[in-house]
């Protein structure tokens, strides 16, 4: 029998059971048995083979995980080589360069894994959060963006598999893949299946 | 000039189709404040101790609820520059409270560009005939409820997230567990009726909604927007007993600030709520914080019906 692989949701805040409801989803279009598993305790992640970082607030996420030592587990995990998948706050949590502001200075991300410069509510505020068709491989894909952020450059290393406007907003290094957009909130698993692949 | 530029439409979008302002992107909005903590604050420093104690959002309002129960008068909805400076402050999403019914507060509210509104029974209820129609706005609404109908009858309006009202400013949470609680059964009762359309048609009636809104509601076995606990969360391990309840998260209003420990206070809630199932972390989030410095609060049992504010504004 194939080992069943088990996927972990980082759990300190966010859309945590909109993520299950995908991954539950995407695996049986695959026929993959998987198990899932929230992680708010650095323990949790000793059992997982890849990492799922829900969109949320991302300044909440980090202090939250700084009070009990998740930071620094994550970083272990990754460090590893291990997969993750970042939509909107967690693509920013493994962006190397995270702008809060147009001409404001950059930081690193809480897990700067992703060679990316990303901009926080770069598509503006909940006023301006939209829908819109993306042009994926294979097709359409339908892209929420909510108070999402902006890609605005990536290293050599990152590949980009879906562009908005001239920016990436789906992207790929190695065993990393990050949206900016919010693929668990459509019935499509395909960007789940992506992720499911790498693990 | 004023501080007030309103919110700028997405002009670079002109070769694009998008849509704004659509259902799934209010109700979206509402799925990312999930296991959070939003605070109510009356100013950009208490926003700012509010971010820092890892808030998922901040609530703007004029004054808190305990001392707009103290004050007397009429509550309306906070000074535009003083929200523009918490927006200018901090990062996280910013909402504001709008009165019952004013539609006008509304519209200002979404020009001024904040992330949500609540239409909240904590100011003096605007008319006293109906709420907002709130389907037209752009902008995502929260709404106060005590019971499943009147939850129902608020997403029938458009609203995005529900929270149950408690009884804001009293520091007591019992009205908070009664009303959570009042939902919970209500969505139980009809999960059980599933499949007998009759009764549940009589469901539908008594809670004045559509049995399409019932129907939907079955086949979620939940509310179809998040549901956030509000109204009395005054220690870290109320607003665990919350989620305990299912609450997707909560709102603290006067707890934090009406205690003389904000900082501890506000960032021990936050623990909490992110380890309401484990007992021996909300213990250590209880004792992040000191019962003689909590709010002392008021009884909700001991109140007259007129002095609760939970039953102010529109009952249909």
């Amino acid at each position: 029998m194939e080992y069943m692989r088990t996927v972990g949701i980082l759990g300190l805040q966010g859309a945590i059971v909109e993520h299950e409801t995908a991954l539950i989803n995407a695996a049986r279009n695959m026929n993959m048995d998987i198990k899932l598993k929230r992680i708010v305790e650095p323990s949790d992640l000793d059992a997982i083979d890849g990492l799922v970082m829900p969109g949320g607030e991302s300044t909440a996420m980090i202090l939250i995980g700084s009070k009990n030592g998740m930071l620094d587990a994550v970083i272990n995990f990754l460090e590893k080589g291990k997969p993750a998948f970042g939509t909107c706050a967690g693509a920013i949590l493994l962006s190397k360069d995270v702008k809060r502001g147009e001409n404001m200075e950059g930081k690193k991300g809480a897990f700067p894994f992703m060679d990316t410069e990303i901009l926080r509510n770069g598509y503006g505020r909940q006023v301006d959060s939209f829908s819109t068709e993306l042009d994926m491989q294979g097709g359409k894909f339908k892209g929420i963006f909510i108070r999402a952020p902006i890609i605005n450059s990536v290293g050599k290393d990152v590949e980009v598999l879906i562009e908005f406007m001239g920016k990436p907003v789906f992207v790929r290094q190695n065993k990393l893949i990050a949206t900016t957009f919010h693929p668990e909130l459509t019935d499509d698993t395909r960007i789940h299946e992506v992720f499911l692949k790498l693990i | 000039m004023s501080k007030l530029d309103l919110s700028k439409p997405l002009k670079s979008y002109t070769d694009v189709e998008i849509q704004l302002g659509t259902s799934e992107l209010k109700r979206g909005f509402a799925k990312m404040v999930q296991h959070g903590v939003v605070m109510d604050v009356t100013n950009p420093t208490q926003a700012a101790i509010a971010e820092e104690a890892g808030a998922v959002a901040v609530m703007v309002l004029d004054k808190l609820p305990a001392d707009i129960r103290a004050a007397g008068g009429v509550a309306r909805m906070a000074t535009p520059e003083i929200i523009k400076e918490v927006m200018d402050t901090i990062s996280i999403p910013v909402m504001a409270k709008a009165r019952i019914g004013h539609t006008l507060e509304a519209q200002l509210l979404q020009n001024l560009g904040v992330d949500m509104i609540d239409e909240s029974e904590v100011l003096t209820p605007a008319n006293q005939a109906s709420h907002i129609w709130k389907w037209p706005f752009t902008v995502p609404f929260v709404n106060g409820c005590r019971n499943l109908g009147e939850a129902l009858r608020r997403i029938e309006e458009g609203t995005a997230m529900i929270r149950t009202k408690g009884e804001a400013g009293t520091g007591d949470v019992q009205e908070a567990i009664r009303h959570m609680r009042q939902v919970q059964l209500g969505i139980a009762e009809l999960i059980s009726l599933k499949d007998n359309h009759q009764e549940l048609m009589i469901k539908a009636r008594e809670m004045k909604v559509s049995y399409e809104t019932v129907i939907k509601t079955v086949e979620a076995k939940r509310l179809p927007v998040v549901n956030f606990a509000a109204g009395g969360v005054a220690t870290p391990a109320d607003a665990a007993m919350m989620m305990r309840m299912g609450a997707d998260g909560v709102f603290v209003g006067s707890g934090i600030y009406k205690s003389q420990d904000p900082e501890n206070r506000a960032a021990a809630i936050v623990y909490a709520v992110t380890h309401w199932d484990n007992p021996g972390k909300v213990l250590e989030a209880q004792m992040m914080v000191n019962e003689k410095l909590s709010m002392p609060g008021l009884d909700a049992m001991s109140m007259s019906d007129d002095e609760k504010i939970q039953s102010r504004g529109s009952s249909i």
